[in-house]
């Protein structure tokens, strides 16, 4: 992991209306790391990543995302990451290679580009064989693999994974964070939430959101420290259970 | 007395004939009387068509199933009148009030809140004090609230509860599981579905359920007993590299990250040949030996 930062927040803050959904955060995030980003349903987790990827712009505080600033560059912030979440991340009714296809031509990879890293992709994920069928045809776990293996294609300099392992099969769900830890080994940076807890034990450092502040942020040993605490399930624990605000 | 739930050799296929999915595949379990089962299982297991034969809303393409002794088949209105269904989507009317859903749900059921208040009493009280906002507008953890007050204000003998804790957080799981301990010690017979591992521990008996097959039925403690075979954890300061090793060795029958350490899986159960080769690597390292847990076995049960 390196020194050199991609995300810098501080203060960064999200009011609606009278609801402050993310209060004056301050966190850096650097190159390389697996940066896991939890909280409780309504904590502000969502909000504060949509300000991060550029769909959604602070009411105060500043921050940049891969050099960029998120109020006047957000377009070129969007260039410049990836993101997946459980919910959407492939189109079901085309094939895996059009779905890469499609992916890279959006970031604007030229043909020669896709074509030899679609071979490479592919076969790193052991579905070369599957390359014409339809996505929706593919099991959960394999399907998660490719949106990441997507996410990335055009080698970002960061990748947003929201809730990335939701309902996987537990063989699948480890297959899924050794590509993390590669994408990571190559120096893309990985911005991830989950409610898996064991999953928080694979990140380098771990922010806990409660209430719209980021109320710990450490790698999941000192936590455990802190919080004298024999897992980041019980360190979780207690700082959830101190929210007052109602979940979304 | 009859169990409450008997599942005998359900099939349930979807699709045309060269594209056809098996969903389940002879699936056979009992659930006895006020017990808390869990069936658990990744998303694709099956669990939501199996939840779904079970109350009524599925034909099965194979098998039996009673529910309190009728049929899930032929005696389908006699079933719907006296169980409790908590589907994985969020199914109340978005429109109502939080008393409307509730009042709604009681008088189709010929019966009225007030009759059955004192069963639902622990877990409506805590959204009563939003009684008057409409349903759509309720925060996740009360929308499961007011989802399961539903499906329990009839007084039902048998509760199914699929995936009611899916997407929500460590938090609100934990107060959940206590919500079902308190109701089927009121002798409430129920099936609970869950993607989550560490929530077998909290059921009196599981199936764990994966591709439409059931790969183990028992008790958490017995299915973890049956493992029978010696777990490490390992760390190190670089996990990857780590893990990479560990696969290599001979002794070695799996190797997997868990949490802050990596499962080792030996063959012949002897740790200090493990240890040795790991001395010899140079490598700094920590290793203990652990009990297995229901995800262990799971992920053992999937590769055999």
């Amino acid at each position: 992991m390196s020194i050199e930062k991609v995300i810098t927040a501080e203060k960064l803050t999200k009011r609606f209306g009278d609801f402050t959904a993310v209060d004056a955060i301050s966190f850096d995030v650097y190159k390389g790391e697996i940066f896991g980003f939890l909280g409780a349903n309504g904590a502000g987790k969502t909000t504060a990543m949509r300000m991060l990827s550029g769909l959604l712009l602070p009411t105060a505080g500043k921050a940049t995302v891969a050099g960029f600033d998120v109020y006047k560059e957000n377009e070129k912030i969007k260039q410049n990451i990836g993101y997946m979440s459980q919910k959407f991340s492939l189109y079901e009714d085309l094939t895996v290679r059009e779905n890469i296809r499609f992916y890279a031509g959006i970031y604007g990879k030229s043909n020669s580009f896709i074509k030899e890293k679609t071979a490479i992709v592919l076969e790193q994920l052991h579905l070369s064989g599957e390359a014409d069928k339809l996505v929706k045809s593919l099991p959960l776990g394999w399907k998660q693999k490719l949106a990441f293996s997507v996410a990335i294609f055009h080698e970002p300099q960061i990748v947003f994974l929201d809730e990335p392992t939701g309902g996987v099969d537990p063989v699948a769900r480890r297959e899924f964070w050794l590509l993390i830890y590669q994408a990571a080994a190559s120096g893309i940076t990985v911005f991830v939430t989950t409610h898996y807890m064991d999953e928080a034990e694979y990140c380098n450092r771990v922010s806990i959101m409660v209430d719209g502040r980021i109320d710990a942020l450490d790698t999941p040993m000192q936590l455990k420290n802190t919080y004298a605490a024999e897992s980041m399930d019980q360190v979780f624990l207690k700082l959830a259970r101190k929210a007052t605000r109602a979940a979304d | 007395m009859m169990k409450p739930v008997i599942v005998n050799n359900i099939i349930k296929r979807y699709g045309k004939k060269n594209t056809v999915v098996t969903a389940l595949q002879d699936v056979s379990f009992e659930v006895d009387q006020a017990e808390l089962f869990g069936i658990i299982g990744p998303d694709g297991a099956g669990k939501t068509s199996l939840f779904r034969i079970v109350t009524t809303l599925l034909l099965p393409d194979g098998g039996t199933a009673t529910v309190d002794g009728f049929d899930v088949v032929k005696d389908y209105k006699a079933i719907r009148q006296r169980v409790g269904y908590m589907p994985g989507r969020f199914s109340l009317y978005q429109d109502l009030t939080v008393q409307e859903n509730l009042e709604f749900f009681a008088t189709i059921f010929n019966t009225t809140v007030e009759e059955n208040y004192d069963l639902v009493k622990d877990i409506y009280s805590q959204i009563e004090p939003f009684k008057d906002r409409k349903a759509g507008k309720l925060s996740g953890g009360m929308k499961q609230k007011l989802a399961l007050s539903c499906a329990l204000i009839h007084r039902p003998s048998v509760l199914f509860l699929d995936e009611p804790t899916t997407g929500v957080d460590a938090v609100s799981r934990k107060e959940f599981w206590e919500m079902l301990k308190r109701l089927k010690e009121q002798g409430i017979t129920i099936l609970v579905s869950t993607p989550y591992m560490d929530e077998a521990g909290l059921c009196d008996r599981v199936a764990l359920l994966q591709t439409g097959k059931i790969l183990s039925i028992n008790t958490p403690q017995r299915i973890v007993e049956s493992f029978g075979k010696k777990i490490l954890a390992v760390k190190s300061n670089d996990m990857l590299l780590l893990l990479n090793e560990v696969k290599q060795y001979e002794m070695v029958e799996d190797a997997y990250p868990f949490g802050e350490f990596h499962h080792v899986v030996l063959k012949n159960n002897s740790s200090l040949q493990l240890a040795d080769n790991l001395k010899q690597s140079g490598r700094q390292f920590e290793l203990k030996e652990v009990q297995p847990n229901i995800e262990d076995c799971f992920i053992a049960l999937m590769k055999s």
